[in-house]
């Protein structure tokens, strides 16, 4: 609030026990009903019809300014004609400048990069009470705010000053319906009573309360359960630090708390002075006009303007002169004081002058420190001012920061008076207003300077908006026999060949080692042949350090690259925490842990796979066990993609055809996956497409003659061409199923992807019992993309139906071509065994990141269905496609 | 069935008008308001005077062509639910048009 409404508080209207009687019920119905008429008429209104009044409205208040502050003076008895003079031109000139140039109607903010809009839609009814200590400039200032948002108001001023207030309101609501406003759009309630107040209160009809008043009206406001400004008291802290410009401190302070005679509640009431300065700003003090109290004048004045009873100030001293409060309090002081000083030793009921008093009577308070300084101004700050105003002299930023931080007010002032530079665009540049938003301290909805975009509701109008996507691979991919040559280019003082002895043993490293750029110093590394461990690649993290590695080539299948990935990551960034890295994310953008940007060494990575699947030599992936904890965490960023990718089948010749058929259908998987995933983009669907069509072809050449160059060559093609649309698309619902069958029955990865596989493609080729939220696609489009992958293939079929079902067909007969097994029936795992397992099949599938991209968001219900079918076997899988999106 | 042309010069008139010929033996009265881009607060007592007239004669009163501002308006009053709205879209050019004739929900 502007003012504390003391008078009010201190002498409430005596409540009655009814409500209001029947002829009054009519009036406040019939007031109520033409302000909804006025607020509806007014939606139809434009940003220039609204101008084209506000303008008009200010100039009247303008030139009314000194009828309104007399009539106010004279009606209330409290304050300064010329001060509420200003007060009036502020609440007009001052808020017409902030509100001028302000789109209140229509669109009234565009942020295109972010697609949004902002849309204003007006409140409709507004309720306002309006209080006694600044009751005209109150009024001016909400009915400006009010027509240049297009709302209605029924005003309820403070009884004491009903006359002004009502002439304001009529100055105003003429000065509108001349320019085009709706009649009715103001009204002023006749002889308010509180039953008459806290019926329009709880009244269907308003919209919103806006209470500019003591802590008693801003609560019952609030309890009205109607949305409300409810604006309330304050206790400004005044810390005058000893680095102040004492000379100018003190005139503000004068300036502020003598404005209107103290009745502004923003208006200092302790000023907590330095010990180095007090003595010299109280000598300042007197020479300008104040009167220093001393102890029993303290005294004094104590008794007469506090209430021993309630702690709070008497409602005869708000608005008064100093002089005549000093003639109250028996105080002989000079003619022309203008404030009183009264030193306070502490803040609280045995301190009575350190609560409010909105009239021009200050306590001071001498600290021996700034620490002392500030713990006072917080205890000033939580007797009756939270939220509210602080103010603070000082030329020391660092003690104005730490005062903006231990003091919790909407506002704080520095160097410039309170009262004054709370109103705003005068001495700063807050917002002007005359309510004070107090945060939640006050019980108020805002700390703001209550302005016309609290009068508004505001809509935003959120367009879809299309991330950047990407396409992330290696920079270097080498490919075809003898690609390993390409190794001679790049050249290193020390590099270490991360490798498995089955890839030792048949002679690879050999291969490679004699492609390595001369003298270069070449050093081995033989890690086990399975899922890394932590301590494998800790281990092999020293050894890249003791060599000083400047290159690492991971020669072997997933597991091997793997290691180097995660081995590099920790040689260049030893802090790198493992376990917070692999912290589970929805949006690579957006993710909460970040994979650390500094490094320390620095290595090139050279990935030469010797198998034909997983395609770790281009992914940005790495799976991490620790046996200790019995964990296994997956890592993925883009840093951890191999620098170079090799891709020479003379190292897959050698395959034995189970793995060939295993990392076969991983492949394919990866390709089928990241075609329907939802994170597919025409980047990766090219290289989806690709990768099936591949795999399709050469896979069952590649596994019946291992030694076909041609096959085995497009084969560890279409896994790494698989690998660049899975790292850019991701995979689906078949891997996470594969990852908790694989790891609960001990089955390989491409095995168990096989088991699913004509499941999973039957489902999400149906229609989703629930869709995945995804921003990327625009509609349901899995089915149509099974079916281009059946066109591909030349499988015939004219419905999208009979595509799918095609695609699945031949997906079936290939694992029969692989002699993958039928069932998990007929890997010889028992009914009952498989279900007592299911439970947490579902369970680790669910936690599993691999379905976030998949078309369909699967519920649990339909893991357990799609194991089951897995159970069963393939065979009778049938694609489901409604009718309605197979003919599409 | 005749369809009454407001006018927006004198919409109130029309109104008043269009109240009186409530006592015709119809059971189904047309008001035009395809040119009424606003109203006021005149033009809402006369529509409060024409929906109340209209309610206690049982007879159905069609609002046609009233623009999405005007309506607005209308359902803040609490007036729409008394009317039933007919929005044409003639700018297709196949002369189909778009009916709605439901009475408003509030």
């Amino acid at each position: 609030m502007i003012v504390s409404d003391a008078v009010r508080e201190r002498s409430p209207i005596p409540l009655s026990a009814d409500g209001p009687s029947t002829e009054r019920i009519a009036y406040l119905e019939k007031l109520v009903s033409q302000s909804r008429t006025a607020a509806a008429l007014f939606t139809q209104f434009t940003q220039d019809d609204v101008d084209r009044i506000v303008k008009p409205m200010v100039l009247a208040g303008l030139a009314h300014a000194q009828h309104l502050a007399r009539l106010a003076v004279e009606e209330t008895r409290l304050g300064v004609m010329e001060d509420k003079v200003i007060k009036n031109m502020v609440a007009c000139e001052f808020v017409h400048n902030f509100v001028k140039d302000k789109r209140t109607v229509g669109v009234i903010r565009e942020f295109p990069e972010r697609n949004l809009l902002e849309i204003a839609e007006p409140i409709g009814v507004i309720f306002s009470l309006t209080p006694i200590t600044n009751p005209t400039s109150t009024v001016l200032f909400k009915c400006i705010v009010a027509i240049k948002t297009r709302n209605a108001v029924i005003f309820s001023p403070h009884p004491k000053a009903w006359r002004c207030c009502a002439e304001a309101v009529r100055i105003m609501y003429e000065t509108a319906v001349q320019h085009g406003a709706p009649e009715g759009v103001f009204s002023c309630l006749e002889a308010p009573t509180l039953p008459e107040n806290r019926y329009l209160m709880h009244h269907k009809d308003v919209a919103l309360i806006d209470a500019t008043g003591g802590p008693g009206v801003v609560k019952a406001a609030y309890s009205s359960g109607k949305p409300a400004l409810g604006v309330g008291a304050g206790n400004t802290p005044v810390y005058m630090e000893k680095s102040a410009d004492v000379n100018t401190a003190v005139v503000d302070i004068i300036v502020s708390k003598t404005f209107d005679n103290g009745t502004i509640c923003a208006s200092e009431q302790t000023v907590v002075i330095d010990d180095e300065i007090y003595d010299r700003v109280l000598k300042k003090f007197a020479e300008l006009g104040t009167h220093v109290c001393d102890v029993n004048e303290t005294k004094l004045l104590e008794r007469t303007v506090i209430d021993p009873k309630t702690g709070f100030m008497q409602p005869l001293a708000v608005g008064q002169k100093a002089i005549d409060i000093a003639r109250f309090a028996g105080l002989n002081v000079a003619a022309n004081t203008k404030l009183l000083i009264a030193p306070i030793e502490g803040v609280g009921r045995d301190h009575p002058l350190s609560v409010e008093k909105l009239f021009p009577v200050l306590a001071v308070y001498r600290a021996k420190s700034a620490a002392e300084a500030l713990r006072v101004c917080v205890d000033v700050n939580h007797a009756g001012g939270i939220g509210h105003t602080a103010v603070i002299f000082s030329r020391n930023q660092e003690v104005i920061r730490k005062f903006g931080e231990v003091i919790n007010a909407g506002r704080i002032i520095v160097n410039s008076p309170g009262s004054i530079g709370a109103l705003g665009a005068v001495y700063n540049d807050l917002v002007p207003t005359f309510s004070f938003g107090c945060g939640t301290g006050g019980g108020n909805s805002t700390t703001d300077n209550v302005n016309i975009y609290h009068y508004l509701n505001i809509k935003r109008l959120a367009r879809r908006t299309q991330n950047h996507m990407w396409f992330r691979v290696p920079n270097q991919i080498y490919f075809n026999m003898n690609a390993v040559e390409n190794l001679r280019q790049f050249p290193s003082l020390s590099t270490v060949i991360v490798t498995s002895p089955g890839i030792e043993q048949i002679g690879h490293v050999d291969i490679v080692r004699r492609h390595i750029a001369p003298e270069t110093h070449l050093h081995v590394l033989v890690i086990p042949d399975a899922e890394p461990e932590v301590k494998v690649v800790l281990k092999g993290v020293e050894e890249l350090k003791f060599y000083q590695a400047d290159q690492i080539v991971a020669l072997g299948g997933g597991s091997v690259i793997d290691a180097a990935k995660i081995m590099k990551l920790k040689y260049e960034s030893p802090l790198a925490d493992l376990e917070e890295l692999a912290a589970p994310f929805l949006d690579l953008r957006k993710r909460v842990v970040q994979y650390p940007t500094e490094k320390i060494n620095r290595a090139r990575l050279i990935a030469i796979a010797t198998t034909s699947g997983t395609g770790s030599e281009v992914t940005p992936f790495a799976v991490l066990t620790d046996k200790a904890s019995g964990r296994k965490v997956t890592l993925a960023d883009y840093s951890l993609t191999p620098d170079v990718a090799v891709v020479d089948p003379q190292f897959v010749m050698s395959m034995p055809k189970a793995l060939t058929a295993d990392t076969g259908i991983d492949c394919l998987t990866h390709a089928l996956e990241a075609g329907v995933s939802n994170y597919a983009s025409p980047y990766t669907d090219s290289n989806a497409m690709q990768a099936i069509r591949l795999a399709f072809k050469y896979l069952p050449i590649a596994y019946q003659n291992p030694r076909d160059e041609e096959a085995r060559s497009m084969m560890h093609n279409a896994a790494c061409i698989a690998a660049m649309a899975f790292s850019n698309a991701s995979v689906g619902v078949n891997h996470a199923l594969a990852h908790a069958f694989g790891a609960c029955f001990g089955v390989a990865h491409g095995r168990a992807n096989a088991l699913m596989l004509p499941h999973v493609i039957a489902y999400n080729a149906a229609v989703p019992a629930k869709f995945m939220p995804s921003p990327w696609t625009q509609g349901y489009v899995a089915h149509k993309k099974y079916a281009t992958v059946a066109d591909l293939l030349g499988l015939g079929g004219q419905t999208v139906e009979e595509k799918i079902q095609k695609l699945i067909e031949a997906v079936e007969r290939l694992l029969d071509q692989l002699d993958f097994p039928p069932s998990i029936a007929a890997l010889g795992i028992s009914r009952e065994k498989f279900e007592s397992a299911i439970p947490q099949l579902a369970a680790t599938a669910f936690e599993d990141p691999s379905w976030r991209s998949n078309p369909r968001m699967p519920l649990m219900t339909e893991l357990v269905d799609l194991f089951w079918k897995a159970y069963e076997g393939r065979g009778k899988v049938k694609a489901d496609v409604p009718q309605e999106l197979a003919t599409k | 069935m005749t369809v009454t042309q407001m006018t927006p010069d004198q919409l109130c008139e029309d109104l008043l008008k269009a109240t009186r010929a409530l006592d015709n033996p119809e059971t189904e009265v047309s008001l035009d308001f395809c040119s009424v881009r606003r109203i006021d607060s005149a033009a809402v007592r006369a529509l409060e005077e024409l929906a109340g007239s209209a309610q206690h004669k049982g007879i159905k009163v069609v609002l046609h062509g009233v623009n999405i501002d005007v309506y607005k308006v209308l359902k803040l009053v609490k007036l729409a639910r008394h009317f039933s709205f007919v929005n044409e879209q003639l700018a297709s050019g196949d002369g189909s048009g778009e009916r709605n004739a439901e009475p408003a929900t509030e």
